[in-house]
Formats: C-alpha cells, structure tokens, sequence
C-alpha cells in the first residue's frame, strides 16, 4: 500500500470518515433487521395469539371429517312376515362428476376395464341431469367380483371414479305390489328442497334414496331411521386416518302390514289378462287385506334410476302400468250404487221397503226416456227385489224423488267423494254431485234430469274402488266406519317394540238398524238368487254383493290411437262389491274389472275366488272372460 | 505434552469463532429435532442432515482458515464464471417446471443461479475496495451493471426468487459502499413506479403467486393451498404451540415441503409463539455477531463482503419465515440452518466460515 506512506494523514482521516460512514450504515441495515424481525414477531402475535382460535378452528376442521353413516332403510313384509321391501348389499361402481372434466371419455375408458352398457349410459346420463351437486352417481351396480378385482387394478387410471358397497332396495313381489308398497328412488331437487325446508336435511345426508310413491312414500319418516356420524381424521388426501367418535346410525322401523301375500296374489292372479283393480277390507277394522291394481309394474326397475327406454315404455303403454287404480282410478259406480240409494230412501222416508214400483221397461222425464235394461220391465218391484234384480227403473223414479242434494248429502257419510285417509298418498277424491258442486265446477245451475241418471251410479258421480270398498264395509259393520290401513303395526327393530296402527272409527252413519237389514237382506239376496247367482253358487257360506256396470266414459285416453283395441276400451267396466259372512262380515271389497262388460261376469267370480281364498283357504285359478258370451243376466 | 496438546488445538481452533459456532449449533439442535418431526418420525432422513451439517462443517473450517485477501483474488475470475455459466443456462439449459435453470455437466446439473449468491456480493465488495480510493460516479454505475447482467440473467429463465435474493446481497454491498441517500430514494422511487412494468412482463405463474398472496382463499386448492396450510399451522399453533410431534397440520400432510422450505410451519405449529420468538432470537444473535464482526473488519473488501453475508442470512430467513406465515409470496427460499438439505446449509456455513474468517485473520491484515 504505497499510497499510505506517501500521504498517510488524509488516507488516515479519509479511512476514519469511511469507517464511521460504514459502521453508521450498518447500524442502520441492524436497525433495519431489527424493525423487520419485529415485523414477523407483530405477524406471529397476529396469526398465534389473536387468530389463534379461527385458525384452531381451521386446523380441526382440516383434519376432522365428518362421515355420515347411512341407517338400514326398515323393510315391509305382510301380516305373515313375507318380504315386500328388502335390502341387499352390493358394489357400485360411482363417478363423482365434479371432479371429472370429460365424463364421456372417462365413461369410454372405464368400458375396457368392466361391462357398460348402453342402457347403464342412459340412466347415468338422466341421473347427471337429475342429480345434486357434488353427489357421486353410479354408472354401474351389482359388479361382480371379478369386476371389482379388474377396477381395482386399474384405478391409478381413473381419478373420480370409485367402488362403494351400498345397500339396494329390492321388492322381491315385483308387480304384484308394486301399487301397495310403492318405491324409492334416488332424492330429486325438489325432495331434496322439501327436506330443506322441514329440517330433515340433516338426517338424510349421505341418503340417496327417498320413498317416491306407496308405503315407501307414506312412511318415510318411519322406514328411513336416524343417521349415525362419524368423526374421521383425514390427513390432506381426504384419507381416513383413524376415527374419532361415532355415533351409530339408528335402522328405520320395519312395516309389518295387515295385507295378506298370498290373498294379495291370489287376486292379482285371479284378475288374469284384465286390467283392474280390487281393494279388500276387514270391516272391523279397516285393514286393508288386498290392494291389487292391475297392470302393476316393476318397482325394482325405479330404484337406482329408471333407464329412459323403460321409463317412456311404461309411460305411454296404453294399459297405464303406473296409474295405481285401486286408490286414483275414478270409475262410476254403476248399480253398485243401488243398495246405498236404497239407503238414502229408507232414511228420507221416500219409500218403504214393501213399496213397490211398477216397471214399465223405463222412466220417461220430460222428453227424455231413461231406459231400463231390460226391455219391458221388471213388473211390479219393491226394494228387495229392486237390488236384487238390479232394476233401472226404481231408482230413476227413487233420485227423481230424493233429489241430488239429498243424495249428496246421504252418500257424503259413506265417504263417497272425500278422501278415504288411507295411509297411501295420491288418493282420488272422486265426484259426488251436488247442484254446490255442479256450480262451482262448471258454473252451471243443475238440471233436474241430471238427477235421474246418478240414481244408478252413472251420469257425473265417479269413485275410486277403494271408496266404493270402504262404503260396502261399512254397510257389512252395520254403519260403523273404520280409517282403511294398509300397515298393521310399525315394529321398532332394536327394540322390538311395536307401534299398531290403531282402527280409527271415523264415524257412525245415522241409519236405523232394521233399515240397513233390509238393505242387508237385498244384497244377501243377490248371491242367492239375483245377479250374483251364479258367481256364488255353491258356496258353504252366505255371502253380500251388489253388482254393477258402468258405461265407459271411462280413463282418458292419452295414448296412441290403436284401432284394434280402442272397440275393447269402449267396452264397460264390470263392477262387484261385496262381503262375507253376510252375518258376521270378515271382508268386504270392491273389485273392477276394466272393459270386461257385465259385472255379474267378470267382477263377481273375482270376488267368489277371493272369499273362496280367504274364508276357505281355497286357491283360486285366473278368471277367463268370454268375450262373446253375452247371456248374462243385467245388473 | 499437555502443553504441547493445548499448542496445537489452539492453532487447529484459531479461526473459529466460539460466539458464531455455538449459535450453530444451536440453530442445528433445533433444525434435527424439527426435521425427525416433518418427517413423520423418519431416522434416516435426520441421519442424512447429521451428515450434510458434517460436511457443512468441515466447509466452515476450511473457510475459515482461508484468509480475506485469498477470496479476493478469485472474486474476479468467480465472478466471469458464473455469468458466463448463466449464459450458457440461456442458451442450453435443461427445463425443469418450465424454467431454464439447471446446466448439465457431466455426470450431474449444477445450478449457476446459486453460485452467484456468494459471486455478486464477492465481486462488488472487491471493486469496491480496489476503487475506494477513487471512487466516482461512474463506479457506481459500474458497479450496477455488474449487479444487473446476473440477475437480469436470472430473471430471464426465470427464477424471481434467486434473482431477488441475488440483487438483495448486491444492493447491500452498494448500501455498505456509500450509496448516496439521493439515489436509494431516487432508485426506491423509480422501482415503484416501474412496478406496472415489472408486472407486465412477468410470467402467469409469477403474478399468479402474488395474487395469490393478496388473497391466497381465491385459489383455496391450488396456488393459495401452501399459504392457507401453512398459515392455519402457524396460527393454530398458538402461544405454547401444539408440542413435539403433536401438530395435526404436520403429520397429517397438509404441509407440503414440511422439512425444506416450509419447515418453519411444522416448527411454528409444535412450539408456538414461544418458539418462534426463540428462534428469531437465535438469528439475532447470529446476525449480531455477524455485524459486530464486520463493523470491526479490517478492509473495506471484508467489512463489504461480511456485511453483504450477514444481511443475506437475514434475508434468507426473514423471507422464508415470511412465506410460510403468509405475508409474502411463496419462492423457494430454505430456512437457513433448519431447512433440510445439503446445499443451503453448505452455503450458509461456508458464509459462517468467511466471517470467521474475517474476524480471526484480523491481526494478520494490520500487522
């Protein structure tokens, strides 16, 4: 360093100003250290002392899942303990469609690896339509072991796509009650909305399925149990790692129902190719013992998802699978209505049961001829013989005299045109007229000649079989009126502990007892010697039966136009109601038999068969109507 | 012969610096205790650091035996080498995650990014002392430039985090130098009003990061995750902290990089506020001994160099502590002496071996 010794004292001065220059900037540069260093201690206060809990929260929501445990959906069997509504456990292959970009191209891909079918495609592709967010959906059930071992292999290759053991529905009777216990189905929107609402969300998280229609329906609350939680550490992978609390699911409540399978089947059997439908009832009670509308339909196929083919299949079939006709097909009564217009006469006083009328083949009002069906009348005829003959005429004459307010307000106890209260939802009311209701629904005064025709069940009064069975049972319990039920008792399956649906008396009809003997009587009269003769000859018991024919005006015809088949459906129903033992009634029904004609011969030997299958224990064999057979006796 | 003993351990520990060494160790202890909880308990991974620190130490050693004057005759030459490394990244460097960082040599990549860490500092804190007698304007500009060609190489491949924490060491060996107050407000000024420039011919990914760090919910499971993870470990940790392999956030996985770079959370969210304040304590006192060091440094070479190595510790950790608790952007910077992994700590130690160095060669300089 030559420089130092040629002029050491400025080198000297200048080295001093330079290190006090330096020693200043680093001091700064400390204090700078020092103010940043302070500023991560203010950031770690923040983050630990005053956002300690948020964070806290935040730390134990990450690692803390909570699971649901979906509870066993309770099942239905019949009074004898038969399976209607069982579960079983299988695996699904799912897509969580949130996390998939290309969902066709997945769907191809996962074709190589297990089976796929077109149809399983459709019904994917109408569930991503129907679905809920964030929902996984499966593309394919039941897969076979093999299968399972084949995904599994190749998993790595499908991020979004899992295996899940689920627990199925399945309706072992298949059709035979399709339109009883009804059917789940994968949660709507708008169920999922309506729970929403209700606060029942909560309870149906991780539940994919909701009863849709029937018992599954109605019973829902019953059937589907509490959901158990499960508190699951995960770690960052949504893995679970172990589990921190649970608390387990409760199982729905099994149905144990007053029907009777086998009854059931026998009736379904019985209607043979015939569409129709019969509800049966223990009067005493108003046990449901039959509840058969046919054609039924394959409830299995709804419970993962109906595929579009078998939706649109069922939808626009002609016989109208899905209508459920014992409780929402409304029909006219035909002359099943007679023992109930006898009824209203005996309690207004219009007639006397020895009264009798004189038939001449019909009924002239005004200008209009109201024919009897059979040409030349009945002669003289008086209650009595007015059912069992089924004649026209006196009841023309009869609705003439009680007018349609009377009527209304006489049948409005047997429950004709209000809903019956069955534990099944989608009820049809039916149509009672009355010169109220006429006004209000057409905004028309009523005609007098209108009356005539309700007189033997036609014109506009119109009732579901169910009503027409639940007001025969109350004529077979002497005027006492039960709520009909299809479940007997709801057994709690922990503890085992039984609920009974209890008979609801809904009311006593205001009837005198030797007025309803006459009725009684009649209609014991018509399986012994009047229309219902000939189904019930023979039989060791004593039966009650009234039957009838309604013209059709009949189920609207939504469908295609089938030229061969719309003569059939012009056809009239064959209506019977009807109880036994007539002295000490254990069921009462209702059966309709659609297009079949003449009531006495279709609908009747259904009945014979069910009291027959019931009372007996005899099996029944399918009914045959001859089509050509015109011979039978008028209702 | 205990004499003899005591002779030549004092001449094998003369260039060590007891205060620097012990505040090491100490940094280290904590950093293998954090290291077997980041991962998930796993002896081989805190054996393998056992051995980088050996290593690492024997880098300090032979440091610290290397006189001041050494470092600068080869701050030159490093310094050439490394740009024209750089330039040779640019021109045929092999993409990693879509950066041009790594060059291939042989059997192995090496990273020219990092050697410039310890180049720049080395190289300014020379020209400075070679031209302190004459010092002008022009120096300065000089001395920019020889900032700017290797950071602004960086940048190009790019690398924002490594290019900043090189221009970081850089403008503290201008500041140390006597960078007049006019132009550091002057420059401070200019910079932020070029930050809608520097935004504009950012990357995606880069823009993306500090969006992210505005608001890193706006990208909960993608950019913001490894702030949102860590942060919520940091702040749950609370003020005694979840204790030694307790923390949820760790052993659960939701931090990632739990024993490199943002091993500060795992350690934050297992000893709290309480560990926390002890670990800035503990960068403290090695900052501290770093300045007391070089404000007693002999040249202006080692007072420059040493200061520009002192700061860059500081700056090491106070960018990695400030990532991890959310309130900068996430670059890939290690937690100086905590982290995992060789090379950061071989860097630091070796930086720990020149200021020893400095201190100790001393009297060797002024005699």
């Amino acid at each position: 360093m030559p420089e130092l010794i040629i002029n050491p004292g400025v080198e000297i001065r200048n080295s001093k100003f330079e290190l006090y220059q330096f020693r200043m900037r680093l001091a700064i540069a400390s204090g700078f250290v020092m103010f940043m260093f302070f500023l991560l201690f203010v950031r770690f206060f923040y983050l630990q002392v005053i956002q300690h809990e948020h964070y806290d929260t935040l730390a134990e929501a990450n690692r803390i899942s909570i699971a649901s445990i979906v509870p066993n959906r309770g099942i239905i069997v019949d009074s004898a303990g038969v399976l209607l509504a069982t579960n079983y456990s299988a695996y699904t292959l799912e897509i969580m469609p949130h996390k998939v970009d290309d969902i066709e191209a997945l769907i191809d891909q996962l074709a190589t690896v297990v089976e796929i079918t077109p149809k399983d495609r459709r019904r994917f592709k109408k569930l991503t339509e129907e679905s809920k967010s964030f929902e996984s959906l499966p593309i394919r059930n039941r897969l076979s072991d093999e299968e399972i071992a084949r995904f599994a292999a190749n998993r790595y290759r499908f991020p979004g796509v899992e295996i899940n053991a689920r627990l199925f529905r399945q309706y072992p009777q298949g059709e035979v009650f399709s339109h009883v216990v009804g059917h789940i189905g994968r949660i709507n929107q708008r169920e999922l909305d309506n729970l929403v609402e209700s606060g029942l969300d909560a309870n149906y998280r991780g539940t994919d399925y909701i009863g849709k229609v029937g018992l599954e329906q109605s019973y829902e609350t019953q059937l589907h149990g509490t959901t158990g939680v499960e508190e699951v550490e995960v770690d960052s992978g949504g893995r679970a790692v172990r589990t921190l609390s649970r608390s387990a699911p409760v199982s729905g409540n099994n149905l144990v129902l007053k029907l009777d399978a086998k009854l059931q089947e026998a009736v379904y059997r019985a209607f043979g190719n015939n569409r129709g439908a019969l509800v049966a009832i223990e009067p005493s009670t108003g046990g449901v013992l039959a509840f058969v509308s046919r054609p039924g339909f394959d409830p299995n196929l709804f419970v993962d998802g109906i595929d579009p083919q078998n939706w649109r299949e069922l939808n626009e079939s002609i016989d109208r699978p899905m209508l459920n006709r014992a409780l929402a097909g409304t029909y006219p009564p035909g002359s099943t209505f007679k023992p109930f217009m006898a009824l209203a006469a005996l309690f207004y006083g219009k007639r006397r049961p020895e009264q009798a009328i004189s038939d001449p083949g019909g009924f002239q009002f005004g200008n209009h001829f109201f024919r009897d069906d059979k040409v030349g009348g009945h002669g003289a005829v008086d209650m009595y013989k007015s059912i069992v003959v089924s004649c026209d005429t006196y009841y023309y004459m009869l609705a003439n005299d009680l007018g349609i307010d009377n009527i209304a307000k006489f049948m409005g106890q047997f429950g004709f045109g209000s809903r019956t209260g069955i534990d099944i939802t989608g009820e049809s009311a039916g149509i009672l007229p009355s010169q109220a209701w006429k006004m209000k629904r057409f905004r028309q005064k009523w005609y007098a000649g209108e009356t005539i025709s309700v007189g033997i069940g036609q014109g506009y009064n119109t009732y579901t079989p169910l009503q027409l069975a639940h007001a025969i049972a109350a004529i077979a319990n002497d005027g006492v009126m039960y709520r009909p039920h299809i479940v007997d008792y709801v057994e709690n399956i922990v503890t085992r502990g039984r609920t009974v649906v209890e008979p609801q008396p809904l009311r006593k009809i205001d009837i005198q007892p030797e007025h309803l003997q006459v009725v009684k009587n009649a209609l014991v009269g018509v399986n012994k010697e009047g229309t219902g003769a000939r189904a019930f000859a023979g039989a060791p018991y004593v039966s009650a039966g009234k039957t009838g024919t309604a013209q059709v005006i009949a189920i609207k015809q939504g469908e295609k136009y089938v030229e061969s088949r719309v003569a059939e459906r012009h056809r009239d129903h064959a209506l019977f109601v009807a109880y036994a033992p007539a002295d000490a009634p254990r069921i009462a029904l209702a059966v309709i038999v659609e297009n079949a004609g003449f009531g006495a011969r279709a609908a009747a030997p259904i009945a014979r068969q069910v009291f027959d299958y019931y009372l007996l224990g005899k099996q029944p064999t399918p009914i045959r109507v001859d089509k050509d057979n015109n011979d039978a006796s008028p209702d | 012969m205990p004499h003899l003993i005591k002779r030549v351990s004092r001449l094998l520990t003369a260039h060590l610096d007891v205060q620097l060494l012990l505040v090491t160790a100490l940094l280290m202890a904590v950093s293998l205790v954090v290291i077997f909880s980041g991962s998930n308990q796993n002896l081989l991974r805190v054996s393998s650091q056992m051995i980088n620190m050996l290593v690492a130490f024997a880098v300090m050693y032979a440091f610290a035996n290397i006189p001041p004057h050494f470092l600068m005759r080869i701050a030159l030459p490093l310094y050439v080498f490394g740009v024209m490394l750089l330039v040779c990244v640019a021109l045929f460097g092999d993409i990693v995650n879509g950066a041009r960082r790594w060059l291939h040599v042989g059997v192995t990549r090496i990273q020219p990014s990092e050697i410039m860490k310890i180049a720049v500092p080395l190289m300014l804190a020379w020209y400075f002392d070679r031209y302190a007698k004459s010092l002008r304007f022009t120096n300065h500009i000089v001395a920019a430039a020889l900032l700017f060609i290797p950071v602004g190489l960086v940048v190009r491949q790019p690398d924002l985090g490594t290019a900043m924490l090189i221009s970081a060491a850089g403008c503290y060996v201008l500041f140390l130098a006597g960078l007049s107050w006019r132009i550091i407000i002057g420059l401070a000024v200019a910079g932020a009003a070029s930050l809608p420039l520097l935004w504009s011919i950012m990357h995606d990914y880069q823009r993306q990061r500090i969006l992210t760090l505005i608001d890193p919910s706006q990208d909960p499971l993608g950019a913001g995750y490894h702030t949102i993870q860590s942060t919520i470990a940091v702040g749950s940790g609370g003020i005694l902290g979840k204790g030694w392999l307790q923390g949820t956030q760790t052993h659960l996985d939701f931090i990632p990089e739990r024993t490199t770079d943002f091993i500060f959370a795992v350690y934050s969210e297992e000893f709290g506020l309480l560990g926390n304040v002890l670990l800035l304590l503990l960068f403290m006192l090695m900052i501290a001994r770093g300045m007391v060091i070089t404000a007693n440094a002999p040249t202006l070479f080692t007072r420059l160099f040493g200061g520009a190595i002192t700061l860059t510790f500081f700056t090491y950790a106070f960018v990695n502590m400030g990532m991890v608790s959310g309130i900068l952007p996430v670059v890939g910077v290690p937690l100086p002496l905590i982290s995992y992994g060789g090379t950061s700590l071989v860097t630091i130690c070796l930086g720990l071996g020149i200021l020893m160095s400095i201190q100790t060669h001393k009297k060797l300089v002024q005699s």
